[in-house]
């Protein structure tokens, strides 16, 4: 029974296919890791986009002196005595005369009529009225929102089946706005008001915008790069260049990397515990949100600039010396300059960490529905004092809401705070690349 | 605090004039020979900057935890006694300079002080997470006995009072949620790193090995959005319903699996790492004998590099049973103690922020109970993290 070597026999064939199989199970790992990242952020894509865009009801609204300025007087003062619910009525006339010119006629009762405006509609036409009072008695084009129901009736979401059984539209209503956008008064445009809007009630998804968050999320970035920028470099630099090799620093040490995989919520009870019931800042402020997640990002600093200063080689500290400088100097003068790349990535990587952090932010009260944008610096709540909410917590926040319009606006947050991220880390890898020396 | 902005601001405004004065006092003092000084006039002026500056600021410091301590304001004495360290601080600074002053070697002193003090801020973060957690613990502890806490099986929170507060129904969410993650995450990311390494060649590597470490950068929320808008329902459809499971889109499996895809970064590049620690050595010795690839990395690599991959997997887990997000939006909110993947069920972290975001009154045993929780999931955490962190770094010094 002799078998020629140039044929594999049955052990060899055996392990060539475990080695075989063994391949196809590495590659197809990397296959499903890459596929679940393209599914992430294509469903995140494809739900998201379409936040962007917006359904306009362009109209000319007749401001007629005896309905918004009962007085006559041209008084802002006076002419706030009409409600945003006079107003509704004057956006709703508007629309039936709208309808007439184009030669619509619908069995829609007036209210359903009215339906279709955005109640937001009113209150921006009535501001737009207060700010400047000339436009009383004048015929003025406005360009006012639809419904959230019309909205999503256009983006594909509701649909003439799903509206027969809603309580706040009708396939009627539907079809009616279907004639109104092939006439080209109403339309889907893209929407700039998504970015500067603030949060909107339950009701008005579709007057919901995330200015209030961006303004949060960005004072609370200043808050982290003044402090946890400053604080990780010098810690850093104690620890990597002064610290004596003892039971403290190693301590300081242990302590520090154990810090890093603390779960981020721990640092949301830490915050609620220190800063808001010992310390008794703002609720819901910037300057907490800020605080928490600076005592959360400086391990990631930390650790990142230890690197950059461990890769700047002894021989420059040596030369410095070597002409007299101090220690202080050396590092101050020399390492810290030839470090500074490689610390700069590491921060921008750590606000990109810090800026998408949500559960620390939900426990010091920044899940609170804020209208107003909060403002730097007020006497009365200090700097970064006043409620705000941050990007991640408003996603979180739109998730928990009823009516489905809002998980598309989370979806667009969602986009938005990608975007980003995506520059941080763009950023952040193009100082890499241009600055960081080799030794 | 308000009333100390006014002598901080002064203090501050002192301080640049101090700097000014002291370097041209220095160069009074040198008669216009600077090489006459020990020290440059620059150093006399930062010397004198933060004398004038540091005492001030560290007494602020100290004011305001006793102000808060005490509850009292800040008052008369505390602006008075900061203006007087400031201007104690920059007269003696000034009145110091000769010509022989080593004005380097104290302003390196006090600028040593601030790094000290930058770097004790971890430790007092730890000491801060450490009591701000005990100490609502033990106000816990005195209104619900601890007994039932750690053994009870049921937790329904009655805002009235007379709460089922057991944790166990919550630990079990974590285990059963983590367990879930752990087989997604563990090995995809382990078979990713052993390709990658191993046998991929450089330009898939350039591709795939960013392309993971893109999911360690997307934050949680977005996962959480996804398990609660695409897997949730995907597999209620798909899996649930049709084998009768339930109906619930947020379920143990839906958290699990989003959260498997979020660890798989940090279980390849943490084995990757390790993996090519192995010495190249025992590799060439075990081909050399005739062993084909695979059975190499399974019968020496794998061996040798079990240690830090097992370290790997308890950081991994230490990270599933702390995440928030996607358990908060993907498994639910019902404490349950079921076998059933698909029901819906909660975590330790989902409880923290149901209970510590509801109106309730703060110091009823229903809100302190999210800092036992809290405290809980912090030593449990830590001593996975100490373990993993041991483990690994034995491994690493093995072959060095």
């Amino acid at each position: 029974m002799t078998t020629s070597l140039l044929v594999a026999d049955a052990r060899t064939k055996k392990r060539n296919a475990a080695e075989k199989r063994f391949q196809a199970y590495g590659l197809s790992a990397i296959v499903v890791a890459m596929l679940a990242l393209l599914v992430l952020l294509i469903s995140v894509l494809f739900n998201g986009l379409s936040s962007f865009q917006q359904t306009f009801i362009t109209m000319d609204i007749a401001l007629a002196e005896d309905r918004v300025d009962k007085q006559g007087n041209r008084d802002p003062a006076e002419m706030a005595k009409t409600t945003t619910i006079g107003y509704n009525s004057l956006l709703r006339d508007a629309l039936i005369a709208t309808l007439e010119s184009e030669g619509l006629t619908t069995d829609l009762s007036n209210k359903d009529i009215a339906n279709m405006i955005s109640k937001e509609s009113s209150a921006t036409v009535r501001n737009r009225v207060l700010a400047n009072p000339d436009l009383v008695g004048q015929t003025v084009t406005f360009d006012v929102l639809a419904s959230g129901r019309i909205d999503g009736f256009f983006k594909g979401d509701v649909t003439l089946e799903s509206a027969a059984l809603d309580q706040n539209t009708s396939p009627e209503a539907l079809m009616l706005a279907q004639e109104l956008a092939d006439r080209g008064v109403m339309e889907t445009k893209f929407n700039w008001n998504f970015f500067v809007w603030p949060d909107a009630s339950v009701q008005r998804p579709e007057a919901a915008g995330l200015g209030v968050a961006i303004l949060g999320s960005l004072y609370m970035m200043i808050v982290v790069l003044v402090l946890a920028l400053p604080i990780g470099v010098a810690s850093s630099i104690y620890l990597e260049e002064f610290a004596p090799k003892n039971r403290i620093t190693d301590i300081i040490e242990v302590n520090i990397s154990n810090l890093a995989a603390v779960p981020s919520i721990v640092y949301g009870i830490l915050g609620l515990a220190i800063f808001i019931n010992f310390m008794e800042f703002n609720q819901s402020s910037p300057l907490v949100g800020g605080l928490v997640l600076t005592l959360m990002t400086l391990p990631t600093i930390i650790i990142s600039t230890r690197a950059a200063l461990k890769s700047v080689p002894p021989s420059i500290r040596d030369a410095a010396l070597g002409v007299g400088a101090s220690k202080m100097q050396s590092v101050f003068h020399h390492v810290l300059p030839l470090a500074a790349p490689g610390i700069l990535t590491g921060t921008i990587i750590g606000l990109a960490q810090a800026l998408g952090e949500t559960a620390p932010l939900l426990l010091i009260g920044m899940v609170a529905f804020v209208r107003e944008y909060p403002a730097a610096y007020t006497p009365e709540a200090g700097l970064f004092g006043e409620a705000s909410t941050a990007l991640p917590v408003q996603v979180f926040n739109w998730t928990q809401r009823s009516d489905p319009a809002f998980v598309e606006r989370a979806s667009g947050a969602i986009i938005t705070l990608l975007v980003f991220l995506l520059i941080m880390n763009a950023v952040a890898i193009y100082l890499r690349r241009r600055f960081e020396r080799r030794w | 605090m308000q009333s100390l902005t006014t002598p901080l601001l002064m203090i501050f405004a002192l301080a640049v004039v101090g700097y000014f004065v002291a370097k041209s006092r220095a160069l009074k003092v040198a008669g216009g020979d600077i090489r006459t000084l020990v020290s440059l006039p620059n150093q006399h002026a930062l010397n004198t900057a933060l004398a004038t500056i540091v005492p001030p600021a560290a007494a602020v410091l100290l004011f305001a935890l006793y102000g808060r301590l005490t509850d009292g304001g800040p008052n008369w004495f505390f602006t008075l006694v900061i203006l007087g360290l400031g201007i104690t601080g920059c007269a003696l600074s000034l009145i110091g300079i000769k010509t022989e002053t080593r004005a380097r070697t104290y302003a390196e002193r006090w600028i040593m002080g601030l790094l000290i003090f930058a770097s004790t801020i971890a430790i007092m973060t730890t000491v801060g997470i450490v009591f701000s957690m005990l100490f609502e613990t033990f106000n816990f502890f005195g209104q619900y006995d601890w007994r039932d806490f750690f053994f009870s099986l049921s937790w329904s929170p009655n805002f009235r009072g007379n709460s089922d507060l057991g944790i166990i129904p919550l630990l079990w969410g974590t285990l059963y949620v983590s367990v879930i993650a752990l087989l997604v995450a563990v090995p995809i990311g382990l078979f990713a790193a052993i390709y990658l390494s191993e046998y991929a060649g450089p330009r898939l590597r350039a591709v795939a090995k960013p392309a993971i470490e893109v999911l360690a950068g997307i934050p949680t929320i977005v996962y959480g959005l996804f398990a609660l808008i695409t897997v949730g329902p995907f597999l209620r459809d798909y899996f649930a319903e049709p084998m009768g499971f339930g109906q619930s889109a947020s379920s143990v499996m839906t958290a699990g699996v989003v959260m498997g895809v979020m660890l798989i970064p940090f279980v390849s590049s943490l084995s990757d790492d390790i993996i090519n620690a192995v010495p190249q050595a025992m590799r060439d010795g075990s081909l050399g004998l005739g062993a084909t690839k695979s059975e190499t990395i399974r019968q020496v690599v794998l061996p040798a590099a079990l240690p830090g991959i097992v370290g790997a997997i308890l950081l991994a887990a230490s990270r599933a049973i702390g995440e928030t997000m996607i358990v908060v939006l993907g498994a639910g909110a019902a404490a349950r103690l079921s076998l059933n993947p698909f029901e819906a069920m909660t975590t330790v972290t989902v409880k923290i922020v149901s209970q510590l975001t509801g109106d309730t009154d703060f110091a009823s045993p229903e809100t302190l109970v999210a800092f036992a929780l809290g405290l809980t999931l912090f030593v449990i955490t830590l001593g996975l993290n100490v373990f993993a962190l041991y483990i690994v770094r034995k491994y690493r010094e093995q072959y060095e």
